[in-house]
């Protein structure tokens, strides 16, 4: 415990730690898992000098109170979010000095969903099949955060803070999503992906990191019957008989039983992970 | 075969049956083309993830129709599965006497039937180290119960359909329950954290009263 912990206030609503995940374990029913916005999490990581895939804190709506026994550097990335350290205002997307003693809160986000919080040289939670990543859905990885928790951080920093900002792009007015149609789009109606691509869809809040559910026009099926378990991935849009998809994000099941109609392109799926519920969604051909 | 697409970075592959997937899923582990980062098979399908900056799906489509034709020799297992594992089982499961009365069998036939079949892990999936076993005996094969139970404890040795499945963790579940072994087969801790990849052979022992006994199936 050499480089120190910091210690839960507030639990936030549900989060994490989170890195890039377990990849290439899905052949024996383990997903990746990992950041949801994944693009977040890694920019956080830059900002304060860690390697890309160091573990991290996901916040879905914020809501976190963290105290720093020793001076730390930390980023805030993801969702634009209002954030203190003890009662000055801090920015997000750029790095933060925290005060040994002081304590770093989140308010909620303005924009968004999920906040991302690196500490320089990352979070040192035990890792589970290579990845310190919590999979909501098969229980493997860390716990979610609760109150009076220590988060002990870690040595794995490899360089120094070098950018003094980030700029954030320009927010969109909506979130577009780009799709390539399949793998089952022949299950449905010729007018089933014509209505996917035409009508928007919006955010339910039966969402989590498993998937989101959405709300829209039903996307009917051509054809009945069951379709054996198959792969999946995430951003596929997966319809169950009620004609509604379900947006997977990183904590999708490895395998699945209903058909895929299509797939938000990987660049999109950060974008996705930032809906929250009451949000359209607008799909696009990729 | 059916290359079909599936998003930016994954092709799903479909053949025509369980022994297909096998076959397929066998030659691409031993020889992945160019690109390929990891294989998920499934029951009709094998999904093929790639690196998009080192490969697209025209290149992966060429590639992949090398694998075309399933061999020919029905008997060739699959690369890299030698090992047999057996799994010492207690068949005292609640659903014991419903399959036996649903399948016209006595207790014992199924028993019987169960421990005499050749199983090999289809796939994983549902939960963690959760493996859809094959071989199980035609007659022995029924749908999943109209009620899933809510719980099932780990260690279940279960059938559902053309499958054997085997419970890693306490979950729940709707197949059949046919017994319980005292096995430990999957454990985050450990590399691999189960024996019971894609491609192994599996047999079912009937364990004797102190299931402690035989632990080691090796």
């Amino acid at each position: 415990m050499t480089r120190g912990e910091l210690l839960v206030v507030r639990a936030g609503f549900g989060a994490t730690v989170q890195d890039l995940g377990r990849p290439g374990l899905a052949a024996l029913g383990v997903g990746r898992a990992g950041a949801a916005d994944r693009d977040a999490l890694r920019l956080a990581n830059r900002l304060v000098g860690n390697p890309e895939d160091a573990a991290g804190l996901e916040a879905p709506m914020g809501g976190l109170e963290l105290a720093f026994p020793r001076a730390a550097t930390c980023a805030l990335t993801g969702a634009d979010c209002p954030a203190w350290i003890d009662r000055r205002p801090a920015a997000t997307r750029t790095p933060l000095h925290v005060p040994a003693g002081a304590r770093l809160r989140l308010g909620t986000p303005t924009r968004g969903l999920r906040v991302y919080l690196a500490v320089r040289g990352g979070l040192d939670v035990p890792p589970v099949l290579g990845s310190r990543s919590t999979d909501t859905l098969a229980g493997i990885g860390p716990d979610r955060l609760t109150v009076g928790q220590l988060l002990p951080l870690g040595d794995a920093a490899t360089g120094w803070p070098t950018a003094d900002h980030a700029p954030r792009p320009a927010p969109a007015d909506r979130t577009v999503l780009h799709v390539l149609p399949g793998p089952r789009d022949d299950w449905f109606t010729a007018d089933a992906l014509r209505t996917l691509l035409a009508e928007p869809y919006t955010v339910t809040p039966d969402s989590d990191r498993v998937g989101m559910r959405l709300d829209g026009p039903a996307l009917e099926r051509a054809r009945t019957g069951e379709l054996p378990s198959e792969g999946m991935v995430g951003g596929a849009l997966q319809v169950p008989p009620s004609g509604r998809p379900i947006l997977f994000l990183a904590d999708h099941p490895v395998t699945g039983g209903y058909p895929v109609i299509a797939v938000v392109r990987r660049a999109d799926l950060g974008a996705a992970a930032q809906a929250r519920p009451g949000d359209t969604l607008h799909f696009r051909l990729a | 075969m059916r290359v079909l697409a599936c998003g930016s970075d994954a092709v799903l592959i479909e053949v025509d049956s369980a022994e297909q997937v096998q076959h397929l899923h066998g030659a691409l582990r031993a020889a992945p083309p160019g690109g390929v980062t990891e294989l998920v098979p499934a029951a009709r399908t094998v999904l093929v993830r790639y690196d998009p900056r080192t490969t697209d799906p025209h290149r992966l489509r060429t590639a992949l129709t090398a694998f075309a034709e399933p061999p020919r020799t029905a008997a060739l297992p699959p690369a890299g599965t030698t090992e047999t594992v057996r799994i010492p089982v207690r068949y005292d499961g609640p659903d014991l006497a419903e399959v036996a009365a649903r399948t016209g069998l006595t207790e014992r036939q199924v028993v019987e039937r169960h421990t005499a079949a050749h199983y090999r892990v289809a796939f994983c999936g549902f939960a963690p180290g959760f493996a859809y076993l094959t071989g199980l005996d035609p007659q022995l094969r029924l749908p999943r119960r109209t009620e899933p139970r809510t719980r099932v404890p780990a260690g279940t040795v279960a059938v559902a359909d053309e499958y054997t499945g085997i419970y890693p963790s306490p979950s729940p579940g709707g197949w059949h329950l046919l017994g319980t072994t005292a096995l430990t087969l999957w454990d985050p801790a450990a590399d691999p954290p189960t024996r019971l990849r894609p491609g192994t052979a599996v047999r079912f022992v009937e364990a004797q009263e102190h299931p402690g006994a035989d632990h080691d199936p090796r």
